[in-house]
C-alpha cells in the first residue's frame, strides 16, 4: 500500500519543530509500524537526508521504550498494544497518518519523536520499592502465603511498562496511572505494607514536582494503556494517599 | 603461555562456595565509601549488582544505553526462573538442578560454577518475594511452579508470561532506591565505548552521552560488564534492537579473553520471518511446549499444498501428521532441550516439510490440549454431556488463562487466530552461551574487570536450559559478585580516587573519537543496516544451526569482505554531537563485523558437535542415535578462550581444560 506520513521533526530540545510530509510506498501489511518507519529511514539515509529519530528497543511490547502518538492516539489504533506491536494491516492504502511524540510537560522532546522520560525514574526513586537489602538469609518465599486474588491483582498493576502513554493521552498530562500502578502493586502485597503510607506520599510529591498535572478521572489513560491497567488502581492510590495524609505523624 | 586460572576453590563440590565466601577478604564499611565501582548494563545482572554493591556501601556508577534502567532486555524473558526449592516434592534438589544444567549444557560448563548457581538459586526466589515480585501463586497462597524443557521436574517460578519483566522491575526498584539515596549515580542513554586499563588493571571507561554526543571519562577501582549477549550479530534475533557486543568486544581488545564465541542458542519456538523488512524476531515462550504439540505433515504432497496455500493445517488428518519430536524422543517428547528441538525442526524443513510459503515453519498445535482441558473443566463445573463447542470453549478458556498474552502477541504479528489455527513457529537466534572468559570470581583475564550474566561465558556450557538465564543473571548480581569483588578490592583501600587526566585515558578517548570521526566523515553510500543484514545472512547460513568446515571457511572470507566494504562505504548522516541513532548502530555493527569472524574461527576449531554447536561432519552416522550430535570428550572437553592479537581475524586460542569430578560424561540422550 501507499501512505502519506505527516511526521513531527524537531532538531533538538530547544529547536522549533514542525510536521513534515513523507510519502511511502510498497508498505506490506505484515510490517510493524516501526518496520515501516525503518524502511522510510533507510530511504532517507540513501538520499542523504537525516532519518527520523524515534525510541524503540525490544519490539515485542514489553520494554516500554517505544512511544509515538499516531493519528491522535497513544500507541496508535488498537487496544492493549504498544506501537512496536501495531501492524500495518490496521491501515489501508491511501491513508494519511500523523506521527507525533508524547506531548507532556513531564516529557520534554529531545529530538524528533524522542522524549525524555527520566521523570518516571525519579518518581520511582522517591518510593517505588520495598526497603529490603540483598541478603541470602531472608525468610522462605512461602513463609507468608499471599491470597491468589491479591497476588493476581498485584500482578495486574505490576504489568505497567512505564511507557508514558497514560501521561501523553491525559488532557491534564497527569501521571496518576503510572504512580497508582506501583503504589497499588506494593500495597496489595504483605511485603509492601509497612511502607505503604510513606510510599504513597513520597511518590505523589515527586510526581507533582515533575510538573505532571492532576487527575480528573477522565479515564483516557486506562483506554490507551497498552497493558490495560485499570482505574481501580488510581482509586487504591487515592485511598492510600488519603489515609497517609490524615494519619501522618 | 596460558594464564588461565579458573581459581576453583578446594574441597568437595557442595562446600566450595561456602569455603570461598569464608576465605574471601572483606573491605570494611568506612573504606567501601572510598571505593568506586562502575557497572555497565542494568539488566538482571547489572541492576542486581549495582543495587547490592551500593547497599554494601560502595560508591557505584551505573550505565545503560536505554532511556531508563528499567528497559534492559532481561525484561523480555517470558517463561520463568528456575530454583531448586522442591516445593512440588517431585525429587528436585540443588544437586539435580546442578546435574540437569551440566547435562543440558552438553558437558561444556565448569562444574564448580554451575553448582554454586544451583546453590544460590533458592535465595533468589526469597529475595525477589521480599522485594514484592508478584510471582504466580496457587489458591493456598503458595508459590506455583511449571515445568520447562530438558528436565523432568517442575522447578520454574513465573509471573504470567512476564517473569523477566517482574524480576527486572524488582532489581530496578532496588537500584532506584539506591539512586534516591545517592549511593548510585545513574547514567542512562550512555554507551560504553572503551575500557581504560592502567598498570594492567581496569580503572575506568570511556562513555558516549547519546543525547549530547559528548565523550566522557569515568574512573573506578573496578569495572563490571553486565552487558548481555551478542545474538544481534545475526541481524535477526529475539534480542532487542539495541543489544550489542560493544562493551564486551572493547574489553576483549583490551586484553579480556573471549570464551566459547561459537556457542549460540537457537530457540525453537519463534514466529517465522515474514519478509525482507523484518527487523527482529519474536519469541513464543518455551512454556508453550508444555501444552502444544509440534508437527509437520507426514506426506510431502500435503506440505507442498500448504506451502502453496491450497491446504491449511486443519485439513491434514491425524494419521497424516508427523509429531516428529514425540516420534524421535519418546522420553522427553515436545520438551526436549532447545538445541535438539531446533535442529529437529530444521531437519524437517530442509527435507521439504515446512508449513508456510517460505517452507521454514512447523506447527505448534494446541488442539489436543484444548480438548483435554475442556473435558477436565467440564468435570470441575459438573457440566453433563457438554457439546463439542462447549468443550472447546472451556478448553480455550484454560489456555487463555495460561498463555493469553502470548496468543494475543502471536495474533497481532501474524494476523491469524492461534486458538483456531495451529501456530507456526521456526527457530531463531535467542541467547549466546559464549562471552568473556571469567574465573570463579567472575573476573576476566584483565584484573579488576568483571563480567556478569549473559555477557560472560560461564554457566551454561554449550546449551542453556530454559528459565536458567534469569537465574544466572540474578545469581551473579545479587549473590556472587558482592563477595568476589570485595576480595579483589581489598587491595585498593589505600589507592584513593583514580585520576582521569592520565595518558591511558587520553589514549582511550583518542581511539574512540578517531573511530567516530572516521564514521562521520566517511561519505559512503550505504546505510549501516545493509552491512548488518549481509553479515547476519552469512552468520545464519554458515555459522547458525548447522556448521561445516567448508562453509565456515567461506564465511570468514565473506565477513572480511563485508567489513572492508563497511569501512569504505558506510554512510552515517547527521552530526556526532547530538542524538544520532545511525552513528550508534554503526559503532555497534563495526564490532559485530569483527566478532563474527571470531565466532567462525571458534566453530572451525571445535571439531565436534555439542549443544548449540552442531558440526555436520560430526554426527552419529548409524544406529539408534543416527543424526544426533557427536561430542568428542577426549579432544574437546575444554573452554576456548581467545586472546586478541591486535587485529580482527588474528587471535590466539587458550584452553581451559574442563574436569568433571561429579558428573559422568555420557551421550546426552533424550530418547
Amino acid at each position: 500500500m501507499k501512505l502519506t506520513l505527516k511526521v513531527w521533526r524537531q532538531a533538538g530540545p530547544k529547536a522549533q519543530g514542525k510536521i513534515v510530509d513523507y510519502p511511502v510506498s510498497d508498505v506490506s501489511e505484515d510490517m510493524s509500524f516501526l518496520e515501516m518507519l525503518d524502511v522510510l529511514n533507510d530511504d532517507l539515509v540513501r538520499k542523504g537526508d537525516e532519518p527520523i529519530a524515534f525510541d524503540h528497543d525490544c519490539r515485542e511490547g514489553i520494554c516500554g521504550t517505544c512511544s509515538l502518538f499516531i493519528n491522535g492516539e497513544a500507541h496508535g489504533p488498537g487496544r492493549g498494544i504498544t506501537t512496536c506491536q501495531l501492524h500495518m494491516r490496521k491501515f489501508k492504502d491511501g491513508d494519511t497518518i500523523y506521527v507525533e511524540p508524547w506531548r507532556a510537560k513531564g516529557f520534554p522532546v529531545i529530538k524528533d519523536l524522542v522524549t525524555n522520560r527520566s521523570s518516571f525514574d525519579r518518581i520511582q526513586a522517591a518510593g517505588g520499592f520495598v526497603s529490603v537489602n540483598t541478603s541470602g538469609n531472608l525468610v522462605d518465599g512461602n513463609a507468608v502465603p499471599i491470597p491468589k486474588q491479591d497476588a493476581d491483582k498485584a500482578m495486574d498493576a505490576a504489568a505497567c511498562i512505564g511507557c508514558g502513554a497514560c501521561v501523553a493521552t491525559c488532557p491534564n498530562g497527569s501521571a496518576m496511572l503510572f504512580v497508582a500502578a506501583k503504589v497499588s502493586q506494593f500495597s496489595l502485597l504483605p511485603q509492601g505494607r509497612p511502607e505503604a503510607k510513606r510510599r504513597a506520599l513520597a511518590m505523589v510529591e515527586q510526581m507533582d514536582k515533575e510538573g505532571f498535572g492532576n487527575c480528573s478521572n477522565t479515564g483516557a489513560c486506562e483506554i490507551e494503556c497498552p497493558k490495560e491497567i485499570s482505574l481501580e488502581h488510581i482509586a487504591r492510590l487515592n485511598r492510600e494517599y488519603l489515609v497517609a495524609t490524615v494519619t501522618k505523624e | 603461555m596460558s594464564k588461565l586460572d579458573s581459581k576453583i576453590p578446594p574441597g568437595p563440590i557442595d562446600k566450595k562456595w561456602t569455603y570461598h565466601k569464608g576465605h574471601a577478604r572483606i573491605v570494611n564499611p568506612a573504606n567501601k565509601r572510598r571505593i568506586d565501582i562502575i557497572v555497565v548494563g542494568t539488566g538482571l545482572a547489572g541492576g542486581a549488582a549495582a543495587a547490592s554493591l551500593a547497599e554494601q556501601g560502595y560508591s557505584v556508577k551505573a550505565f545503560c544505553y536505554q532511556d531508563s534502567a528499567r528497559r534492559a532486555h532481561s525484561i523480555a524473558a517470558q517463561g520463568g526462573i528456575n530454583a531448586a526449592k522442591n516445593y512440588m516434592n517431585d525429587g528436585d534438589s540443588v544437586y539435580r538442578l546442578f546435574y540437569d544444567t551440566v547435562k543440558g549444557g552438553d558437558y561444556r560448563a565448569r562444574e564448580a560454577n554451575v553448582y554454586r548457581l544451583a546453590e544460590v538459586s533458592t535465595n533468589i526466589i526469597d529475595q525477589c518475594v521480599a522485594q514484592g515480585v508478584p510471582f504466580a501463586r496457587d489458591y493456598g497462597g503458595l508459590l506455583d511452579n511449571r515445568s520447562f524443557g530438558g528436565v523432568q521436574v517442575s522447578r520454574t517460578f513465573y509471573a504470567r508470561g512476564q517473569t523477566g519483566q517482574q524480576l527486572l522491575l524488582g532489581a530496578y526498584s532496588a537500584l532506584m532506591r539506591q539512586v534516591g539515596k545517592g549511593t548510585v549515580e545513574m547514567y542512562d542513554r550512555h554507551e560504553m565505548m572503551d575500557v581504560v586499563v592502567v598498570d594492567g588493571k581496569a580503572r575506568g571507561i570511556i562513555a558516549r552521552d547519546m543525547v549530547t554526543g559528548e565523550i566522557e571519562r569515568h574512573s573506578a577501582h573496578a569495572v563490571l560488564l553486565c552487558t548481555g549477549g551478542y545474538g544481534n550479530v545475526f541481524f535477526l534475533s529475539t534480542n532487542a534492537m539495541g543489544c550489542n557486543v560493544t562493551a564486551a568486544w572493547k574489553a576483549h581488545k583490551r586484553g579480556a579473553y573471549f570464551g566459547n564465541p561459537c556457542y549460540t542458542q537457537i530457540h525453537p519456538t519463534c514466529i517465522p520471518v515474514s519478509g525482507h523488512h523484518q527487523s527482529k524476531l519474536t519469541l513464543m515462550s518455551e512454556s508453550l511446549r508444555n501444552d502444544g504439540r509440534i508437527w509437520v505433515p507426514a506426506k510431502l504432497e500435503d506440505a507442498k499444498a500448504i506451502q502453496e496455500g491450497r491446504k491449511s493445517g486443519k485439513d491434514i488428518p491425524e494419521a497424516d501428521r508427523d509429531y516428529y519430536l514425540e516420534r524421535r524422543y519418546p522420553a522427553f517428547g515436545n520438551l526436549v532441550p532447545r538445541d535438539v528441538a531446533s535442529r529437529a525442526a530444521k531437519e524437517r524443513c530442509d527435507a521439504g516439510f515446512g508449513v508456510n510459503k517460505t517452507g521454514e515453519a512447523v506447527y505448534l498445535d494446541f488442539a489436543a490440549a484444548i480438548e483435554r482441558y475442556g473435558k477436565t473443566q467440564a468435570n470441575v463445573l459438573k457440566i453433563d454431556k457438554p457439546s463439542k463447542e462447549k468443550l472447546r470453549e472451556l478448553g480455550e478458556g484454560i489456555i487463555k488463562e495460561k498463555y493469553g498474552n502470548l496468543f494475543d502477541m502471536y495474533e497481532n504479528i501474524v494476523g491469524e487466530n492461534p486458538y483456531k489455527e495451529p501456530m507456526m513457529i521456526y527457530p531463531a537466534v535467542h541467547y549466546t552461551m559464549g562471552g568473556l572468559w571469567v574465573d570463579y570470581n567472575l573476573q576476566t583475564t584483565v584484573p579488576g574487570l568483571f563480567c556478569l550474566g549473559e555477557a560472560n561465558f560461564s554457566d551454561h556450557g554449550a546449551n542453556r536450559l530454559g528459565a536458567s538465564a534469569l537465574m544466572q543473571g540474578l545469581a551473579d548480581g545479587y549473590f556472587v559478585i558482592p563477595y568476589t569483588v570485595g576480595d579483589y578490592l581489598a587491595d585498593d583501600i589505600r589507592t584513593g580516587p583514580i585520576k582521569t587526566d592520565t595518558p591511558e585515558f587520553d589514549e582511550a578517548e583518542k581511539v574512540v573519537k578517531g573511530r567516530i570521526d572516521h564514521l562521520m566523515n566517511n561519505k559512503g553510500t550505504k546505510p549501516v543496516d545493509d552491512f548488518h543484514r549481509a553479515l547476519g545472512k552469512v552468520m545464519w547460513d554458515k555459522c547458525g544451526m548447522a556448521r561445516n568446515e567448508k562453509g565456515l571457511k567461506e564465511a570468514i572470507q565473506e565477513i572480511r569482505k563485508i567489513r572492508e566494504e563497511f569501512w569504505r562505504d558506510v554512510r552515517v548522516p547527521g552530526k556526532s554531537g547530538e542524538l544520532n541513532q545511525e552513528l550508534e548502530k554503526a559503532c555497534r555493527v563495526a564490532d559485530f563485523l569483527e566478532l563474527g569472524e571470531l565466532m567462525c574461527m571458534d566453530a572451525l576449531d571445535r571439531n565436534e558437535s555439542c549443544g548449540g554447536h552442531f558440526r555436520e561432519e560430526y554426527q552419529e552416522m548409524d544406529g539408534p542415535q543416527k543424526g544426533e550430535a557427536k561430542r568428542d570428550d577426549v579432544n574437546y572437553a575444554y573452554v576456548s578462550a581467545w586472546e586478541w592479537l591486535g587485529e580482527a581475524g588474528k587471535a590466539q586460542l587458550h584452553k581451559e581444560t574442563l574436569t568433571f569430578e561429579e558428573v559422568k560424561l555420557t551421550q546426552r540422550s533424550y530418547k
